[in-house]
């Protein structure tokens, strides 16, 4: 390596991308290495440390906040849980504010909901299944969904003689605790905990995801954590002593050049 | 009926980083070599996308599809054995370049010690320091003959390291100057001396500057971008097959990759092999590749599956301790590590890559009197800057409700503000751990799944406690306010990643009695067959095993060559 090389100076958040790729060494010998890159080096882009347009306004329409899966009432179910499970607080958006509720919705429609990509022959032995060897039943997650959902329902309609969504939110608290706590049955196939901690964590996935899934949305998420999202180099941060705090750009960046 | 192919040199059941390396060594030689691969061709192109947590971290984009294949799991021999229906404990790697396309790149010689693991014990401590179950065995090759080999995996890869400054670690030279060092690194490395250890920076196979390997393949330098582990590297800079090895063999003009084909068996007769059987799975036809030479580089788990479904070599047998294919089969323990969380400082956490990290062997291998202690061996001590994304990392002190409005403030407040000094604590053979075929579960084709039996030990778990001690003290000596010990080893969570860092089952060693393959990886059993991977271990050491690996698939290139030459057993 030569020792201009050596000396190239790291990203500048004002340079083009194309300075940057030059300046942090990512050609040798003067051949621009291919791959993701050489698709990178063919658009003219500005930096991506800048804040790209992919936030809605007040006004702006967002053609992704439509149901795939549930139903209206399901929804407004999980809506309500997970924002119990991540609710608005002085820190920041909670999960119905994130769009949540949407982002499990999309995941329940897809492959994740259809554990298609897991093993699911049989025989199953749920009631052998500890907690130390996961999922072991013969239901995707659609139906355990379906199942949490109507238990949380009928939870409510039996305590407070309503729906989980219109009661409060110690009542729905207290509820989830329950469900958690596995006093709650489902139908035998598997427990309230474990569609407890499906719930869970999807909700954490919907707030942290990049929003190309539907949740995280204006990636409020990111911002409230201090998470950059997607950037292309951290070389001239990797070092610093101080905390950097960066604008988070998302995925869609990498579509909009 | 199956189709017969025409004849090659050199088959490859599985083309990741052993098969890749033998590839590249003998297609340079002029041997055609045909590299079988079940899962889809990769190039760099492909990870324009990749800073996407959701997809690639929580969802596996890049492992194996378990609905196809998968093994069950037990904890001991009395239990039913139940599928591992979704991926945790560890993640089993897919597609052309296997799991070296996501892996870390951390990348560690083991010690001269764990070669000759047996004889060293003894010697320090007498026969009666290994327990009766604890089938404890040397390798049948020692550090020094091996040295070559490493030198030339991290020449090939561009390792980039500091020295050990650990007295009974030999002195290493890196091709390439060691990563960056962040603020957390600065503290850990610090607090270390003061406690009168000694870290270093850890090898890297990520880049610290533009390098040229001995093959002339020339790679960019790392750019920290904190999606790496579980990730391809879209700069190229995180050493893969697809950007080393695989260039060069396909440069020859003798290798051929065949994506999606699966190997469901090797072909032999009377002690040889004759090819191998495989599934297009894109057009369901079946094929017999027949080849002089096959090489089993599926990785360690699908490498026993392999041969158990081939019935080549003696299948282990618990029982009476006697048979060789699935013996042995180790793991690691991560259950030592501490988190700090710290008030008066905020650290760019999200930063980093899969290899950054300040690193101690100071409780690792025999690098310290196990004279009073009730294990042997034990871990390295790391403090990592892998990179934290927002789903995963969400640390909060002990006491912390896990979900609601405290979780919520407190896992925002914290994410920047805790660092967690880990372990990779080695994992000692045991009678009882081993594999087999299970009687019940099949895979997509009906061929029986693998079995794992396997639970922690007492060595391992004396092992833990001991080392949790020493991650606490060092993050009570970085100034951390408040500290989260865990508490004792429990029995393996198979839900919960620890590390793809499988071991054993189709072991080397000196002895065709108590092992599979000589120090060529060549099978005592079926002399055309060769079996490199994590397999070979006859236990897992305190630190991640490629290097190691690597080593000895370049040793284990050598052999088919000289076996080409000469036919025989090379030992
Ligand atoms: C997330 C992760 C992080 C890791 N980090 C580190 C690290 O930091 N340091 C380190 O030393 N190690 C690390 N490892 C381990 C490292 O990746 C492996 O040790 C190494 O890749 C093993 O090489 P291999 O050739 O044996 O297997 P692989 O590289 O996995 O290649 C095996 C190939 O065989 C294919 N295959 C399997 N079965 C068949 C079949 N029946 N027919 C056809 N093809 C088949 C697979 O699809 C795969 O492509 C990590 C692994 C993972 C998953
Ligand atoms: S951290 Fe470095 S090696 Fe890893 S993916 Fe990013 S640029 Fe590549």
């Amino acid at each position: 390596m030569s020792e201009q090389e050596k000396n190239a100076p790291y990203l500048d958040k004002r340079s083009s991308r194309r300075t940057f790729i030059k300046n942090s060494g990512l050609t040798v010998g003067g051949v621009v290495l291919g791959g993701a890159l050489g698709s990178l080096l063919s658009k003219d882009s500005t930096t991506q440390t800048h804040e790209t347009g992919v936030h809605s306004t007040a006004t702006a329409v967002n053609f992704n906040q439509a149901l795939m899966y549930f139903d209206k009432t399901q929804f407004d179910t999980i809506e309500a849980a997970a924002e119990q499970i991540f609710p608005k607080t002085e820190v920041g958006p909670g999960a119905k504010e994130l769009l949540v509720a949407f982002y499990i919705d999309h995941q329940l429609a897809g492959s994740w909901g259809l554990n298609s990509k897991e093993y699911m022959s049989g025989p199953f032995y749920p009631a052998e299944a500890t907690s130390l060897f996961g999922h072991q039943t013969h239901l995707n997650r659609q139906q355990i969904f379906n199942l949490g959902i109507e238990a949380l329902n009928s939870e409510a309609a039996k305590q407070y003689k309503a729906k989980f969504s219109e009661i409060t939110a110690e009542e729905q608290v207290a509820i989830l605790q329950a469900f958690e706590a596995g006093e709650v049955t489902l139908n035998g196939a598997v427990t309230s905990t474990y569609f407890f901690s499906l719930l869970k964590s999807a909700t954490i996935e919907g707030a942290y995801a990049d929003p190309l899934y539907g949740g995280n949305k204006d990636m409020a998420g990111w911002k409230m954590k201090n998470f950059p999202g997607h950037q292309m180099s951290y070389a001239n941060i990797i070092e610093k002593d101080e905390f950097v705090k960066i604008e988070p750009t998302s995925l869609n960046s990498q579509h909009k050049h | 009926m199956a189709k017969k192919l025409p004849k090659t040199d050199i088959v490859l059941a599985g083309v990741g980083w052993t098969g890749g390396i033998i590839a590249a060594e003998l297609t340079k030689k002029g041997y055609k070599v045909v590299g079988l691969e079940r899962g889809k061709e990769r190039k760099t192109e492909d990870y324009l996308m990749v800073h996407d947590e959701l997809r690639y971290q929580q969802r596996n984009e890049m492992m194996q599809d378990l609905s196809k294949e998968t093994l069950t799991l037990r904890h001991d021999r009395s239990k039913r054995a139940l599928p591992y229906r979704q991926h945790g404990s560890f993640l089993i790697g897919d597609g052309v370049g296997g799991s070296g396309e996501h892996w870390n790149g951390l990348t560690y010689r083991f010690f001269p010690y764990d070669f000759e693991i047996y004889t060293k014990t003894v010697e320090r401590y007498g026969k009666d320091k290994i327990p009766a179950d604890m089938p404890l065995q040397d390798w049948g090759i020692t550090y020094n003959d091996l040295v070559p080999y490493f030198e030339k995996f991290e020449a090939m890869a561009g390792i980039s390291g500091e020295t050990n400054p650990h007295p009974e670690v030999p002195e290493v030279k890196y091709p390439t100057v060691p990563l960056k060092e962040t603020p957390s690194m600065k503290m850990f490395k610090e607090a270390s001396k003061n406690l009168g250890y000694h870290p270093y920076i850890a090898p890297a196979a990520t880049l610290s500057e533009s390098y040229t390997n001995p093959d002339g393949i020339s790679r960019a330098a790392c750019q920290y971008c904190g999606f790496c582990e579980r990730f391809g590297c879209e700069y190229g800079a995180k050493a893969s097959p697809v950007v080393t090895v695989l260039p060069v063999a396909k440069e020859t003009g003798n290798f051929e990759v065949r994506a999606h084909c699966v190997v469901r068996k090797v072909l032999h007769t009377n002690g040889k092999a004759t090819g191998v059987l495989y599934v297009d799975t894109r057009t369901g036809e079946e094929y017999i590749q027949e080849a002089d030479v096959v090489v089993v580089s599926a990785y360690a788990l699908n490498n026993i599956r392999i041969l158990l479904n081939s019935q080549l070599g003696r299948p282990y047998n618990p029982e009476s301790g006697t048979g060789v294919i699935g013996k042995n089969y180790a793991y690691q323990m991560t259950s030592s590590g501490s988190t700090g969380f710290f008030k008066e400082k905020e650290f760019n956490l999200y930063a980093g890559t899969g290899a950054l990290a300040g690193v101690l062997d100071d409780f690792n291998g025999d690098n310290f009197d196990h004279t009073d202690l009730n294990f042997i061996h034990g871990g390295n001590i790391a403090l990592g800057h892998y990179g934290k994304r927002p789903i995963s990392n969400n640390s909060v002190p002990k006491g912390t409700p896990t979900w609601g409005k405290e979780f919520k403030d407190e896992s925002i407040y914290w994410a920047n503000r805790s660092l967690s000094v880990g372990s990779q604590g080695s994992v000692m053979p045991n009678k009882e751990n081993y594999i087999d075929l299970d009687p019940t579960y099949k895979d997509q084709f009906g061929d029986p799944l693998l079995r794992m039996t396997f639970n922690y030990k007492d060595n391992e778990r004396n092992q833990q406690k001991y080392i949790r001690d020493i991650t606490t003290k060092i993050l009570e000596e970085m100034g951390a306010d408040m500290i989260t010990t865990p508490g004792d080893q429990g029995d393996w969570d198979t839900t919960k990643y620890q590390t793809t860092h499988n071991t054993g089952g189709v072991i080397m060693g000196a002895d065709p009695k108590t092992s599979a393959l000589n120090n060529y990886l060549q099978m005592w059993d079926c002399e055309n067959v060769f079996v490199p991977g994590a397999s070979a271990f006859p236990h897992n050491s305190g630190m991640n095993p490629t290097g190691t690996v690597g080593a000895l698939a370049y040793r284990a290139a050598e052999g088919i060559e000289k076996y080409l030459k000469t036919g025989g057993s090379l030992v």
